[in-house]
């Protein structure tokens, strides 16, 4: 098994996600992280999906993902080739022994530090799954009270926009 | 980063009606209601038949639907009844077939026809009334999700609350049931959209652009698969209900009889190939014969075209066709690969398919002088030989009673030519598949996909409504026919007089035969006749078919005895003012032959109970 991030680019209709976690739920496609929002151009959303599937099974979850009717694209990102991240708000328990500390932890990460209560630090970061993975395991030992993280959002590197022709597909439509 | 092969680009938008711009709206245009909107888009579109039952959401909609010359509608007993009667009408005419319920529990019922239809790919729209906008997600009275409910048994769906908004959904949904691989579109109104006011726009602007199916196969692909049959020495044409589909039963006559392979219809393909043509190998899979089962299994080519590698078909999936380089046509990517790795995987249309495949195959045979004309002469004589030493056939009951092959295969013997054929799920489907010669397309309708019991009786009374001319029998079980025998009274009224065998065994066959092979003969819950602590109640007649047709308004008929039998077929074939029931009363212990046990190989494949074929070494 490994892990592959696909864009889905998607008109934005009601129930689009439902159509899609359905999607992988019947077939019986594991997802990963998802994360949804609104792209450039209002009526099309575009949903990161990372999902853990050889790559016979992955090739169906396009070729399935592409029968949606309100679905216009479909591109995989190949790590090599585009920027991924992740979202971390992280309550880390601090008292003026540890809190210090904390802070130097935070900036070797490049995170920050969002807020501060006698008993507690909040810290935001983004990176790399596996930025963030090393930070949390550093923070660990000083007790994470809460964790909140949000799912793999990814763009290709260079000029190219995965976007254009989509848009100028539901422009012609109109 | 790269685009996801999927078999083809997504398809850029396309204006319907050959880009046509939309019409203005005039001046003066009329106000009409949503519900006259849905109207006269469904009498634009050019659906002329409704089977629907009204309810309280899609009332507004039935007030209209009573001045429209150009829809008629035809009130069925049970939801169920209307949407395997717009499937029946779909598989017979080609058209899309429509239904309509209500709310909550009138959509509902429409769940089991869309699902068949979603599986069998059959054209469908069903149109339903949802609780005002305003009300929906409030639990309101006969509330359902039935767009969240249908999303996996559909091939797309719409909520409409807009009555603006009517006339483009109703067309997108008929291109979208009718395109591409065809398939059940569900269109759930809001009842004040239908009650609200609106301007009718016809046509409306197409809004789809996610969605072109690629009907035109790759030129490469096609000449590698014309290379592939040219070289193969013991091919075989695997063929799906796509052919049927795509109207593409000419070409693959002229495919079939260019390269002389043999060919196998699928279940859903029947009557794509004249099951009299001498390369008919019969159906393929669990039940298939002898012959089509060991020719995939031996095949070192297979060419599916408009098929999916079902697991009724392919038995035990690794086992499956071992030395066959396969070539798989279909027009919905995501069939290509997903049971069956393909060499050549061809997107496309079956007709274009078939129709290129024609001229590249001349094109390579051309290239090959000195080839011999019987090229596949070796792999001739060995189907042959399976044919002769394993032909369909089954045993007259020693008792003097009726077996239900007979029963089945005289009625396809008596009936007047293109009649068409609609089975339920079972023992009687597979005989009905096995011992009626299907001659044209669109003569043999069941459910195959999904297998829903039922299926028969509201089938066909949608195909003869859809096909007045043709007479239309449906060969059902005893079973099948007491879940859906309501439609009989749809029938008796609406002047749609359909013939019904009902083989009676008196029990549920299919699964008693399997409890008979694999359960030591222990028939729980199997056999109908029996009454409390399974005390059996042979002969008490609950119910009574014959009594049972004839308060539906129709004709009853018992026929118990062989002698008897060609007499009450002609009797039936002549009555045509009303439907006719006949109910054959067959020998219980009859089994549906060959077959092939469920998860194991088609190596398996018994040619009777207890009989395996021997195919010898030297055919390996």
């Amino acid at each position: 098994m490994s892990k592959h991030t696909l864009s889905v680019l998607v008109e934005n209709t009601p129930g689009i996600l439902a159509r899609i976690a359905s999607l992988f739920s019947r077939r019986g496609f594991n997802i990963d992280s998802l994360a949804v929002g609104v792209t450039e151009h209002p009526d099309i959303s575009r949903i990161t999906i990372v999902v853990n599937v050889e790559d016979l099974p992955l090739e169906q979850v396009t070729k399935q993902l592409n029968k949606l009717v309100n679905v216009l694209k479909i591109v995989e990102l190949e790590p090599s080739s585009a920027v991924q991240r992740e979202l971390v708000l992280v309550k880390v328990r601090a008292d003026n022994d540890t809190r210090s500390q904390i802070v130097e932890i935070v900036s070797l990460f490049r995170a920050k530090t969002v807020d501060v209560s006698p008993e507690a630090v909040t810290v935001e970061a983004t990176g790399s799954a596996d930025k963030l993975e090393a930070m949390l395991k550093m923070l660990e030992p000083y007790g994470i009270k809460e964790l909140v993280q949000s799912g793999t959002i990814a763009i290709g590197r260079g000029a190219r926009s995965i976007t254009d022709r989509s848009l100028r597909a539901l422009e012609r439509s109109a | 980063m790269t685009e996801q092969a999927t078999g083809a680009p997504k398809p850029q938008p396309r204006a319907r009606n050959g880009g046509q711009q939309p019409t203005s709206v005039p001046a003066q245009a009329p106000r009409i209601t949503g519900a006259q909107s849905l109207i006269r888009a469904l009498e634009e579109v050019g659906a002329d038949t409704v089977f629907g039952i009204p309810g309280g959401a899609i009332l507004p909609a039935y007030d209209p639907m009573m001045d429209s010359s150009r829809v008629r509608h035809v009130l069925v007993r049970h939801e169920q009844g209307a949407g395997h009667a717009a499937t029946g009408y779909a598989q017979a005419t080609g058209r899309v077939g429509v239904c309509m319920a209500t709310s909550g529990p009138g959509a509902t019922n429409l769940v089991t026809p869309l699902a068949d239809a979603h599986m069998d790919s059959v054209p469908m729209v069903a149109i339903t009334g949802q609780v005002a906008a305003g009300s929906i997600g409030t639990d309101a009275f006969q509330e359902a999700d039935i767009c969240g409910i249908s999303m996996p048994v559909t091939k797309h769906n719409f909520l409409v609350k807009d009555p603006d908004e009517i006339p483009r959904t109703i067309a997108e949904a008929f291109h979208i049931a009718s395109t591409g691989r065809p398939g059940p579109v569900l269109v759930d109104i809001a009842k004040d959209a239908l009650q609200g006011e609106t301007v009718f726009q016809w046509p409306p602007t197409a809004e789809l652009p996610g969605y072109r199916p690629v009907t035109k196969p790759h030129g490469k692909q096609i000449r590698e698969a014309a290379k592939l049959i040219s070289e193969a020495r013991r091919p075989v044409l695997y063929v799906g209900g796509g052919v049927l589909k795509a109207g593409a039963t000419a070409e693959l006559k002229v495919l079939a009889e260019l390269t002389g392979a043999p060919v196998t219809t699928t279940l859903m393909g029947i009557g794509a190939f004249p099951d009299s043509h001498p390369q008919h190998l019969g159906m393929p899979g669990m039940h298939g014969t002898v012959a089509a089962v060991t020719a995939l299994q031996k095949a070192d080519l297979i060419v599916a075209l408009g098929a999916r590698f079902d697991d009724r078909v392919t038995g035990k999936l690794d086992s499956f066709a071992p030395y066959a380089k396969i070539v798989h046509a279909d027009i919905d990517p995501a069939e290509i690969g997903k049971n069956r790795a393909a060499d050549v995987p061809i997107v496309g249309d079956a007709r274009e398919v078939l129709a290129d495949l024609v001229v590249s195959v001349q094109t390579e045979q051309s290239e090959r002088p000195g080839e011999p004309g019987d090229r596949y002469a070796d792999w001739w004589a060995m189907l042959d030989r399976w044919r002769e030493t394993y032909p369909l056939g089954y045993d007259k009951p020693e008792d003097g009673s009726l077996a239900p092959q007979q029963v089945i295969q005289r009625i396809g013997e008596l009936a007047p030519e293109g009649t068409v054929f609609a089975a339920g799920v079972g023992q009687h489907q597979m005989w009905a598949a096995h011992f009626i010669d299907y001659e044209q397309p669109a003569t043999w309708l069941n459910s195959g996909g999904l297998g829903t019991m039922g299926y028969a009786v509201p089938a066909a009374l949608g195909a003869k409504v859809g096909m007045p001319e043709r007479a239309v029998w449906a060969i059902d079980g005893d079973g099948c026919f007491q879940m859906t025998n309501q439609e009989l009274v749809t029938a008796a009224l609406n002047g749609a007089p359909i013939k019904v065998a009902v083989i009676n065994n008196g029990a549920l066959g299919m699964v008693r035969q399997w409890q008979t092979l694999f359960y030591n003969q222990r028939y729980s819950n199997t056999v109908l006749h029996d009454g409390e602590q399974g005390e059996p109640n042979r002969g008490t007649r609950v119910p009574d078919f014959v009594k049972l047709a004839e308060a539906m308004g129709c004709v009853g008929i018992r026929c118990e005895d062989p002698d008897e039998l060609d007499a009450v077929i002609e009797k039936a074939n002549a009555i045509n003012d009303r439907p006719v029931v006949v109910d054959f009363i067959v020998h219980e212990d009859a089994m549906v032959w060959p077959m092939v046990a469920a998860g194991t190989s088609n190596d398996e494949v018994m040619a009777a109970r207890g009989v395996r074929p021997d195919f010898g070494d030297s055919d390996d």
